[in-house]
């Protein structure tokens, strides 16, 4: 294999101050794990100031493109090079360079290979040379200068184009090593994975739910997924679905999604049978808050997590929202709150969820959902419902029951 | 001759099972099956194309077993080959019928060849006749009527002289209705009267075989299928009926097995079991050829549901000419079937619905939608399919934990007779 290295670039990070070392610990840890979890075997992570570098050493020849993939994955990554690694050296300092950038340049050029430039053959190139390492004998510029010449000494054949170039072929130069790359692959963005919290996340098996949940995953949260299962109502196929949903994003939390699935059943045949019909969806949408903030205190969470998405459905609407809310004490995020479907949609198509959340299987039955839910319920109303089915059932025996009743799950990621 | 010996017993006893009314999805292998395939795996596993010993002992069991079905149905054994399954056997009439003609089509081209079936098929066949359209055929699918009868005046409307092949069931699956085949048979025969010649006629015949007298030749039926599982025996083994003289194309190209019908190894595991489980059917059938007991069952039941639980509606035919005699097919408006199977298999009772329960796309039963049901009828619907194995008892005891798990399904809902729920 060509390369022997992947250099990892991160944003957020290092703007962190004081938990700076904490992040860059954490990202390097998930770097490595989700190298492990490909199957590439790496040398060693190293944390280079400003920059984590994955030495592959005599990584197998296909290891390469399940790294990309699994790098793409881990959050707090903005973007990583695979790349050629040199030695310094303080006398004729570019003839290395110029050999192993001349390979780099010939694959791009001959293979008109797929990846960063589409498939496309390149019809301009520059030289991007960065130098950290200040007793390197060169500038920037110089070696921007010279490597360019060399290349085209060599027969590259491009013009060089400064501004926006098809192949840009990047150097830098650091104290432990000269990098040399030719391909920049994006990364997920956002905060290492966990760094931020915990959170509890209320999974249903619908698109918006899984979208949410990795976008709190991306701010660093720790997610677990809270399911509500009301079989026989509900059928076996649609907790698969949830679970299968949490098997994806488990690809991107280091390979482990914890899943609680909580038995709603008998929850919900005391409020069909006694709270009237318009404010069912309300009360419902109460007493899974006041569990899902049971479930947070368990497991030591600081927020819930929600799929909703102002005036999606009546449920959500901003009257909706509040009353529901209402109820808890904690955080309530809200991920997709201002999306428009189409970008959630868009979201779920490219993190893999969608295909699975449009399985066709209720997570909620139609016999509970009612022809008309108000979209406009006051708090006062939706405490004196409350107050009225306290009369007929033990709402705190029932909601401890269905908390009881919640079992955990850990989930492996769904095989590709 | 028996495939097996006499007094096998089953290792668990159906009663801790469950009380099982998904007989038309699969049923339960009989003892004297299981112990005819563990004998052909453990015993007889030549290869019936091999010369040797275990060769001709292997060879010998499927001679048996082709006899067994041939007896059945009161017919020869070569006209018996042996399929993967009812889903195979109709596929192989379907389209080995309309390679055959298209192959050897008469000189004088009678322009663009035409089949007919019927709406409430199986998809194993109404997928095959899909097909056949892209493929440039007509097809006619017949409509039923309200219970689920065929008209056989539509058939006298369908019938052209470019008709090549026609493929009606002889059991509806979901509603238990027993297609008009005497009907059938004399519009082709006046058909034949009139034309000197007539389009062939396959039979699906997997809910009536075991269950009802099936003999072909007694109404000129030219191909019929049948499925081992749906009569107690093994799954992955049916057979096609071909009457003597009618050629079919293959669709498996091998090593010539089956008359070079349908080329592979012979699965004589699963072909012992269909055999036995094909000598058990003959003599549950010497017995009790009106199906008198499986009706008595199947009449109990809907008495008890009709006596307790209101607004019950009934599909398909109730007349004994009309109705096999294990299947009841019935709404109970105020649920949703799916939710009342699971709510039953909670209680043991295992029955099937005819419908899925879809969120965003409903994809009711085409055979009751042809019926001309209404969606929440169609939604609600619930088929109940006998055996022989079924008791009394559990009979009596399903249809009080129906009693129950309708009221308390209704009482979420809101039902009250007389209201429709609009699900």
């Amino acid at each position: 294999m060509l390369f022997n290295s992947i250099l990892v670039r991160y944003g957020e990070i290092a703007l962190k101050g004081k938990n700076r070392p904490e992040f860059e610990g954490q990202l390097k840890r998930q770097v490595q794990q989700a190298l492990d979890m490909a199957n590439v075997p790496v040398d060693q992570v190293e944390r280079a100031y400003g920059r984590i570098v994955v030495d592959l050493g005599t990584a197998p020849p296909d290891a390469l493109a399940r790294a990309v993939q699994a790098m793409s994955r881990v959050f707090g990554i903005v973007s990583f090079s695979p790349a050629v690694r040199l030695p310094v050296e303080l006398e004729n300092p570019l003839e290395g360079v110029a050999e192993a950038a001349w390979a780099l340049v010939q694959e791009e050029i001959g293979m008109g290979s797929p990846g960063s430039l589409a498939g496309r053959r390149p019809r301009s190139f520059k030289v991007d040379a960065r130098r950290a390492y200040k007793r390197f004998p060169m500038s920037s510029l110089e070696i921007n200068r010279e490597l360019g010449a060399a290349l085209l000494r060599r027969g590259i054949g491009l013009p060089v184009e400064v501004h926006n170039p098809d192949l840009t072929v990047s150097v830098e130069v650091r104290q432990e090593g000269i990098y040399v790359s030719t391909r920049e692959y994006p990364g997920p963005g956002g905060l290492p994975y966990g760094v931020t919290g915990k959170a509890v996340l209320l999974l249903s098996g619908g698109i918006d739910s899984p979208v949410a949940g990795w976008m709190s995953m991306r701010r660093g949260i720790e997610v677990v997924g809270l399911h509500f299962h009301s079989y026989p109502f509900t059928s076996e196929e649609a907790l698969r679905k949830a679970e299968d949903l949490g098997r994806v994003l488990a690809r991107w939390a280091g390979g482990k999604f914890r899943l609680r699935v909580c038995h709603f059943t008998e929850v919900q045949k005391a409020i069909q049978r006694h709270v009237p019909e318009e404010l069912r969806i309300t009360i419902m949408r109460r007493m899974m808050f006041r569990i899902a903030e049971r479930i947070a205190a368990q497991e030591e969470a600081l927020a819930l997590i929600t799929g909703e998405n102002v005036a999606q459905v009546a449920s959500q609407t901003l009257e909706s929202l509040g009353v529901i809310e209402a109820v808890t004490q904690m955080p309530v995020l809200r991920p997709l709150a201002m999306f428009d479907k189409m970008e959630t949609i868009a979201k779920a198509k490219e993190i893999g969820t969608y295909e699975i959340s449009i399985r066709p299987y209720e997570d909620c039955c139609t016999i509970f959902t009612p022809v008309h839910p108000k979209t406009r319920p006051r708090l006062a109303e939706a405490e004196a419902a409350e107050e009225a089915l306290a009369a007929s059932v033990d709402i705190e025996q029932l909601l401890a029951a269905a908390v009881d009743s919640t079992a955990s799950t850990e989930l492996e990621p769904l095989p590709e | 001759m028996t495939l097996t010996p006499a007094g096998v017993e089953s290792l668990v006893r159906p009663a801790e099972i469950g009380i099982y009314l998904d007989n038309s999805a699969t049923t339960r292998p009989d003892p004297t099956v299981i112990e005819a395939v563990r004998r052909a795996l453990e015993v007889e596993y030549g290869n019936p194309s091999s010369v040797h010993r275990l060769g001709t002992a292997a060879r010998r069991l499927l001679d048996e077993s082709r006899r067994a079905v041939a007896e059945l149905l009161g017919v020869a054994p070569e006209e018996i080959i042996f399929t993967s399954g009812a889903t195979e056997a109709n596929n192989l009439a379907i389209f080995g019928l309309a390679r055959q003609w298209r192959s050897h089509r008469p000189p004088k081209d009678l322009g663009r060849p035409h089949a007919i079936t019927t709406a409430v098929e199986h998809p194993s066949v109404l997928e095959p006749f899909r097909r056949l359209q892209e493929e440039g055929w007509e097809v006619t699918f017949l409509p039923v009527n309200r219970h689920g009868q065929l008209d056989p005046e539509h058939l006298s409307d369908a019938l052209r002289p470019e008709t090549v092949f026609i493929s009606t069931m002889w059991v509806n699956n979901e509603t238990g209705v027993i297609m008009p085949l005497s009907a059938i048979y004399e519009r082709l025969n006046r058909w034949q009267e009139r034309f000197g010649r007539r389009p062939l006629w396959h039979v699906d015949a997997v809910q009536a075989v075991g269950k009802l007298p099936t003999r072909p030749r007694d109404l000129g039926i030219d191909l019929l299928s049948l499925s081992g599982h749906k009569m107690h025996g093994p799954k992955g083994v049916g057979a096609l009926y071909v009457r003597r003289g009618v050629q079919l194309s293959p669709m498996l190209l091998g090593g010539g097995q089956e008359g070079g019908v349908r080329s592979g190894t012979e699965n004589i595991p699963g072909i012992a079991g269909l055999g036995a489980a094909c000598q058990l059917a003959a003599r549950r059938l010497a017995g009790d050829p009106e199906g008198l007991h499986l009706r008595k069952l199947r009449d109990t039941l809907w008495r008890l549901i009709e006596e307790r639980i209101p607004g019950v509606i009934r599909h398909g035919p109730t007349a004994p000419d009309m109705s096999a005699p294990h299947i009841l097919n019935v709404s109970f408006p105020g649920t949703k079937g799916e939710v009342l199977v699971r709510y039953l298999s909670e209680r043991g009772v295992f029955v099937a619905t005819g419908s899925a329960c879809h969120s965003r796309r409903p994809e009711p039963s085409h055979v009751l939608t042809a019926m001309g049901l209404s969606l929440d009828e169609v939604g609600s619907s619930i088929r109940f399919s006998l055996s022989w194995e079924n008791a009394e008892e559990e009979i009596v005891q399903a249809a009080a934990i129906l009693k129950e798990v309708v009221a308390e399904i209704r009482e979420l809902t809101g039902w009250k007779p007389g209201r429709s729920t609009d699900l």
